[in-house]
């Protein structure tokens, strides 16, 4: 037990607020604490959490990303012109194609990062404005409305009647979302390569000391935030029904607060794909009470920014200092 | 150990070097170099930095290929050179110093880690790496959490997982380099004791270290170096610390306790019942101008808090200081560095120096006022300053705006201490000066010592080697607890008896 603390003191912490904030909220509205709020905050977190674990093997790897929010967007006008060319196509195209194109944008900022050896931060923020400039240039700011029925059509994998005589839904984001985090947690946790990513985030010198391929490691966080990214641009366009050039701008940094507020370290080495998704779910759960009690649009983010500093200063009081009953007693040596 | 040496006069060697030779850039770091290790021996490698100790490690393990002509015989099989691979494959393992573990993984994995290695993708197989982990750790004695992260355990259990990661890898010869130099003493004795089981389980171990007294204790054989060429092997029964740095260094050194007459010097520090829960206990004790007090102890026996408690950077719940006949309460470390007290840390590496900046840099930092011309920083001062420290501390550098991590560990000490000589002090604190210092340079940094005590300044000498202040103080106290339990003049006392006191 006292283990299970230590070694998860992260996501406890987070669970802890998300627990606070849901107790007050439920009391707070009257909406709250229904089913169909809860599926509509699954259904609106669906392309964050995408994004947030994605980006999650970047920072394990010791990495930073901030172009793969746009490159989404780049992904979305892409994939919508070359549904196009191959006539329509379907979800499975869909998904190869975006994820296809999503890799390959992120194998650039590898490439630059490891072929050139230049800091991650400052790679991926230079792509970030050659990714957007690029997309702006070419669309001249244009949206695309026209996308395939397949697209655009929601798809409700559960429903049901609430009393009130609404419908509470679960969508395919929910399910994708479901796929990215499953397929996410076993790469990061269940595969050898996973654990090198770790390795190489916690000590670069210690990993590249034992054999472990640098360049690849690289490529392959790189290339599966790549992934999750063009995976989520395409859902996001799904969702909204169009695609917007500038409709992802600025994600990146939502993402990374979550992300980081999920316990990963900037720097490498440490994070959960558990931690992940709370981070993302406090954001959200935080915006949707204060959106159902009414409160201005235009106070969200002074109170999500708040929200964020007071959890993650939480989290960063060692566990001890917080419950003095578990502190260990030392061994000495 | 004199029996196991007797074994092994008559079994074969594991490892044998021939006619090694080393050049980088015009300069030869190994010449002609022969080394021999014996199946299941601990053999100490000996020398001064830059004596070739690391560049003949990296020749055998393959990370260096030694010049033409030179003969590796390992194992059996005899090689013109190693390369990691095979080194790796025919059981040589490398303890580095910074040990290269995963703070954040857990034991088991760190100890494993061979396990998720390969080419291909696989699954991870938790209860292989457990299993594998607990065997290691079984074979040196020793039980921990194995899925606990590592960076939950001190750097002495750290140790410890780097040495079973070396017993996954089959090891057959480790090498072990400076693993003590972080160790407290019960640690020390400890990792010496799971260095004997290694060994009686019949791994060789060549065991590096600055420490002459573990040298002696540990290995039946030393095999010294000086200036990239081999002096000597010799077993290790008959062999003084003092032998030893004279092969090392090719210099004579002469021990002997200080005699100053102090007793007309006026008092620099007073200190009454100086207390901090839980870290120092009721320390009273005075420094004189020109004195120097060594401070000795195990290490947590709040030496350390102690010097931090007089910079200002903790502050005492109770009792009082006077300094130079003013009672002073510093608020934090500016005001204690504005009073005239000086703290050149015991981690030169992390807290002392800011290694990646200039020389020049890392010695005026604490006195960037002094070099102000209205209100810039002048370079001609800075320069001027600078050179001044270099010329009367000795220091050898290259150029001032060099790094600082360019410079070896003596000198970059001496830097340390100009860093605080430009403070203009009145008490300088010395923790642990000599920590990760050649034996040669030692000496150097002490005559330094001994010089700005006969300038007039108060020193404080902390150390846990107790022959470090035996002969380099004029009066030695001796710490445990947060107390001070004892109060020595060397000279009055013998080394021994000091010695057994501190660490019973």
């Amino acid at each position: 037990m006292r283990r299970f603390v230590r070694s998860h003191a992260t996501e406890l912490a987070l669970l802890a607020v998300i627990a606070v904030i849901c107790v007050f909220l439920s009391f707070a509205t009257d909406r709250f604490f229904t089913l169909g709020n809860a599926f509509d905050l699954l259904n609106t977190s669906s392309v964050n959490i995408i994004f947030a674990v994605g980006l999650l093997v970047v920072l394990v790897a010791g990495g930073i990303d901030i172009s793969f929010a746009v490159a989404a967007s780049v992904v979305q006008y892409l994939t919508a012109t070359v549904l196009g060319w191959v006539g329509g196509g379907n979800w499975i195209i869909g998904v190869i194609i975006a994820g296809a194109l999503g890799v390959a944008l992120g194998c650039i900022n590898a490439f630059l990062i490891h072929g050139f050896r230049i800091i991650s931060i400052v790679a991926t923020i230079s792509t970030f404005n050659i990714f957007f400039g690029l997309l702006m240039f070419f669309t001249g700011g244009v949206s695309i409305y026209n996308l395939p029925d397949w697209l655009t059509n929601r798809v409700v994998l559960f429903e049901r009647e609430m009393a009130d005589g609404s419908w509470a839904e679960i969508t395919l984001p929910v399910l994708i979302m479901a796929i990215c985090v499953v397929a996410t947690w076993a790469l990061i946790t269940r595969t050898t390569t996973g654990r090198q990513l770790y390795a190489f985030g916690d000590n670069p010198e210690g990993a590249r000391r034992f054999g472990i391929n640098i360049g690849a490691m690289q490529f392959i966080a790189f290339g599966w935030l790549g992934l999750m990214a063009g995976i989520a641009g395409l859902v996001q366009a799904h969702y909204a029904q169009e695609v917007v050039p500038n409709a992802l701008y600025g994600r990146e940094l939502d993402v990374l607060a979550a992300v980081v507020l999920g316990g990963a370290r900037l720097g490498g080495g440490k994070g959960s794909v558990l931690g992940c998704i709370l981070g993302v779910l406090l954001v959200s759960i935080t915006q949707n009470g204060l959106n159902l009690m009414g409160v201005s649009p235009f106070a969200f983010k002074m109170i999500v920014g708040a929200i964020i500093l007071a959890a993650i200063t939480l989290s960063n009081t060692s566990i001890e200092r917080l419950l003095p009953f578990l502190k260990s007693r030392r061994v000495p040596s | 150990m004199a029996d196991q040496a007797l074994d092994g006069a008559t079994s074969r060697p594991l490892l044998s070097l021939r006619n090694t030779n080393m050049t980088f850039g015009g300069v030869k770091a190994l010449k002609n170099v022969s080394f021999e290790v014996l199946p299941g021996e601990v053999h100490c490698l000996a020398g001064e930095n830059g004596s070739g100790k690391s560049t003949l490690i990296k020749v055998i393990t393959g990370v260096y290929k030694p010049e033409a002509g030179a003969v590796i015989d390992y194992d059996g099989q005899s090689y013109s050179n190693m390369s990691p691979v095979t080194a790796q494959a025919g059981g040589i393992q490398v303890i580095w110093q910074d040990l290269a573990l995963f703070p954040e993984m857990t034991v088991a994995e760190n100890i494993a880690f061979q396990t998720v290695i390969g080419r291909w993708p696989r699954l991870v197989n938790y209860a292989e790496m457990r299993r594998v982990a607990t065997n290691a750790l079984q074979r040196l004695g020793v039980t921990l959490d194995v899925d606990l992260a590592l960076h939950h355990f001190p750097i002495a259990q750290r140790q410890i997982v780097a040495i079973a990661r070396a017993l996954v890898g089959e090891a057959k010869l480790v090498f072990m380099d400076e693993p003590t130099a972080s160790l407290t003493q019960s640690e020390t004795d400890y990792l010496l004791d799971i260095v004997r089981n290694l060994s009686a389980s019949g791994v060789a171990v060549v065991f590096v270290s600055h420490r002459l007294a573990e040298v002696l204790e540990i290995s039946s054989r030393v095999t010294v170096l000086r200036d990239g060429a081999l002096v000597g092997v010799y077993p290790t029964k008959g062999l003084t610390q003092s032998r030893i740095t004279e092969l090392m260094t090719g210099k004579t050194f002469d021990y002997s306790v200080l005699h100053r007459d102090l007793s007309k010097s006026p008092v620099m520090l007073e200190v009454e019942g100086l207390s901090r829960p839980g870290e120092i206990q009721d320390v009273s004790l005075a420094v004189r101008r020109g004195e120097t007090l060594g401070i000795t102890g195990l290490l947590g026996a709040g030496r350390t808090e102690l010097a931090l408690t007089l910079f200002g950077m903790r502050k005492p719940k109770s009792g009082s200081v006077v300094l130079d006949g003013k009672p002073v309460r510093f608020g934090s470390n500016r005001d204690a560095i504005a009073a005239g007290v000086a703290y050149l840390s015991e981690d030169r590496l992390s807290l002392g120096l800011i290694q990646p900046q200039a020389i020049a840099d890392n010695m005026v930092i604490a006195s960037l006022d002094k070099i102000l011309s209205s209100g810039f920083i002048s370079s001609d001062r800075k320069r001027s300053l600078v050179n001044r420290w270099i010329r009367d501390l000795g220091v050898r550098i290259g150029k001032q705006d060099d790094a600082i991590s360019t410079l070896s560990g003596g000198n970059q000490q001496r830097v340390a201490i100009a860093k605080w000589l430009a403070t203009d002090p009145k008490l300088l604190i010395l923790d642990a000066p000599t920590v990760g210092v050649d034996v040669g340079a030692r000496a150097g940094i002490f005559d330094i010592v001994s010089k700005l005590a006969d300038s007039g300044l108060a020193i404080i000498l902390i150390s846990d080697e107790v022959p470090e202040v035996y002969f380099n103080a004029d009066r030695v106290l001796h710490m445990a607890q947060g107390r001070i339990v004892g109060e020595y003049a060397p000279g009055a006392t013998t080394l021994q008896a000091i010695e057994e006191a501190v660490y019973a």
